[in-house]
């Protein structure tokens, strides 16, 4: 299994997702991310699974909804807009307490936008997205190899918390191709899905009811208590963040996904010319690598520099990280431009020459 | 070292799987490499490209905004790419659709009249292993053998006959380069 294949994104999460035992999947197509389900009906049938193209993201994300409660490891898939018809059924996915996987590859918005390589689904993906006060997991891998790692793990984390995970990337990540392999994670320990509504005898267990209505307040309050602790349990043990930030840096630059690998090109341009800049890429954008990131700000650090596909989304988690002592920006390209590493190196040069006096 | 490559033209010339070979070729002689095809709403007759990184190192970007070659198959993609070649770098021009002159002075430029070296070998669809063969020969990236390995498991049981012909167009493309 340790061959290197050369692959698809799109095609290596789908295959990771069956790696990790997912043999339910459905959607309904989108660009950029129509090699997934592509993908998904080629080899669901093969391996004893479901593929399901669905009459709409709705119906998608509520057939994941029913395979979940049924115990099953569930995946969807789509792009923006088609996320944002999910968000409903996120929502009660969270509210039954039920694992699934699902996967954004985000493009260009608002609206139907474009489908270029965009990161503006940030605010969506990190604050829950849908109505109700909750949070995801949610990973954004920069490699395709780091995706298949990625994509196992979301099935891991949503079965250990019973809370849906989202894997977050764009459309260069889900088009391009590179070298992997499909190795399988290390396994966690995970509890057994005794709560799944998989039918019932009449006497060995009380009856499997999954639901997110709660008409006693106080009951609904308790609920929420419960997912809110899931969330703190979540924000201390799933945080994931790649540091590359030398203790003398004086200025640090924080990017995920795609973009954190043009931005670490530019990093070693402006290294190559002296500057001293280190980078922080949070492989989980929730939850936010906020510890990890205010260990970086030293006294040393004169600015602190986010380069995303967004009007400065992540930038909003940076503050919350670090406060307003350090000066803070956002690079940005937007609607599906994506910058050359040299268009960020030079920001990185201004950003010197302002800070150097 | 550390391949640049954009690679472009009309749909359907094949572009997107020179690219393809290229990144295989790459890994299967144990390089690090890339491929990121443009995708959007493209058709057979629209304009395609893709970015190919054969490296030593470890990929940063996969995006190439400072070519180290480009192979541009039709006339838009000439005026597209020619800038973006660095100075030193390669330009592989199908000369047969690029009838505008190469206007750059400090890149090395090698004009194949692919389609017509095409047609003369016998199938119009080689266009793309001719320019193929011209960048192996130019820089030895990755073996023409390797190259030839990649297209035969493409291929499949039932198009090995069409290897032959991929092979001459290599070697024809080969020709060109002095």
């Amino acid at each position: 299994m340790n061959e290197r294949i050369l692959m698809k994104g799109n095609e290596a999460i789908a295959e990771a997702a069956i790696m990790a035992g997912c043999r339910q999947f459905f959607g309904y197509p989108i660009t950029p991310q129509n090699q997934i389900p592509e993908y998904m009906s080629k080899r669901m049938p093969q391996v004893g699974g479901t593929f399901l193209q669905s009459e709409s993201e709705v119906a998608a994300i509520n057939m994941v909804y029913g395979a979940a409660a049924a115990g099953g490891r569930v995946m969807t898939s789509s792009s923006s807009p088609g996320i944002s018809l999910k968000q409903e059924g996120i929502s009660y996915i969270v509210g039954a307490e039920l694992p699934a996987v699902i996967v954004n590859i985000v493009r260009g918005g608002p609206g139907l936008g474009g489908i270029q390589p965009a990161q503006c689904d940030y605010y969506q993906a990190t604050r829950g997205g849908g109505h109700g006060d909750y949070r995801m997991v949610v990973l954004a891998p920069s490699t395709v190899q780091e995706a298949v790692e990625l994509t196992q793990e979301a099935f891991d984390i949503a079965d250990y918390y019973r809370n849906p995970v989202m894997l977050l990337g764009d459309g260069m990540i889900g088009q391009m191709m590179e070298p992997v392999t499909m190795k399988p994670i290390e396994k966690r320990e995970l509890p057994e899905k005794t709560w799944a509504a998989t039918g019932w005898d009449g006497k060995s267990r009380p009856r499997a009811i999954l639901n997110s209505l709660f008409i006693d307040p106080a009951v609904l309050e308790q609920h929420n208590l419960k997912l809110q602790a899931k969330y703190a349990a979540m924000e201390k043990d799933e945080v994931r963040v790649e540091i590359d930030c030398p203790e003398d840096s004086e200025y640090i630059v924080v990017a995920y996904g795609t973009m954190a690998r043009i931005a670490s090109k530019a990093i070693s341009m402006a290294r190559a010319e002296g500057m001293k800049i280190g980078m922080v890429r949070p492989i989980t954008l929730w939850p936010f690598p906020s510890q990890a990131l205010k260990n970086c700000v030293t006294d040393k650090v004169k600015h602190v520099m986010t380069v995303e596909l967004a009007a400065g989304q992540m930038l909003d988690d940076v503050r919350l990280s670090i406060g307003n002592n350090v000066p803070t920006s956002c690079y940005s390209r937007l609607g599906g431009m994506v910058p050359t590493s040299r268009e960020i190196y030079e920001q990185f040069m201004k950003l010197g020459k302002g800070g150097n006096e | 070292m550390d391949e640049q490559l954009i690679i472009a033209g009309f749909g359907g010339q094949g572009v997107q799987l020179m690219g393809q070979l290229l990144a295989k070729s790459g890994m299967k002689e144990g390089k690090n490499v890339s491929f990121l095809p443009s995708y959007g709403p493209e058709m057979r007759g629209g304009t395609t490209n893709c970015n190919v990184v054969i490296a030593d190192d470890p990929i940063a970007s996969p995006i190439v905004g400072e070519a180290t070659c480009a192979m541009v198959l039709n006339l838009p993609s000439l005026i597209k790419f020619e800038d973006s070649v660095i100075p030193g770098g390669a330009l592989i021009v199908n000369s047969s659709l690029c009838t505008q002159e190469v206007k750059r002075n400090d890149i090395k430029v090698i004009s194949i009249p692919a389609n017509d070296v095409a047609l003369e070998l016998g199938n119009i669809r080689v266009v793309n292993m001719i320019m193929l063969g011209a960048y192996l020969e130019l820089t030895h990236s990755v073996k023409v053998e390797t190259v030839l390995e990649c297209l035969k498991e493409n291929f499949g049981p039932k198009k090995q006959h069409l290897v032959a012909i991929n092979e001459k167009a290599i070697a024809a493309g080969a020709s060109y380069v002095k």
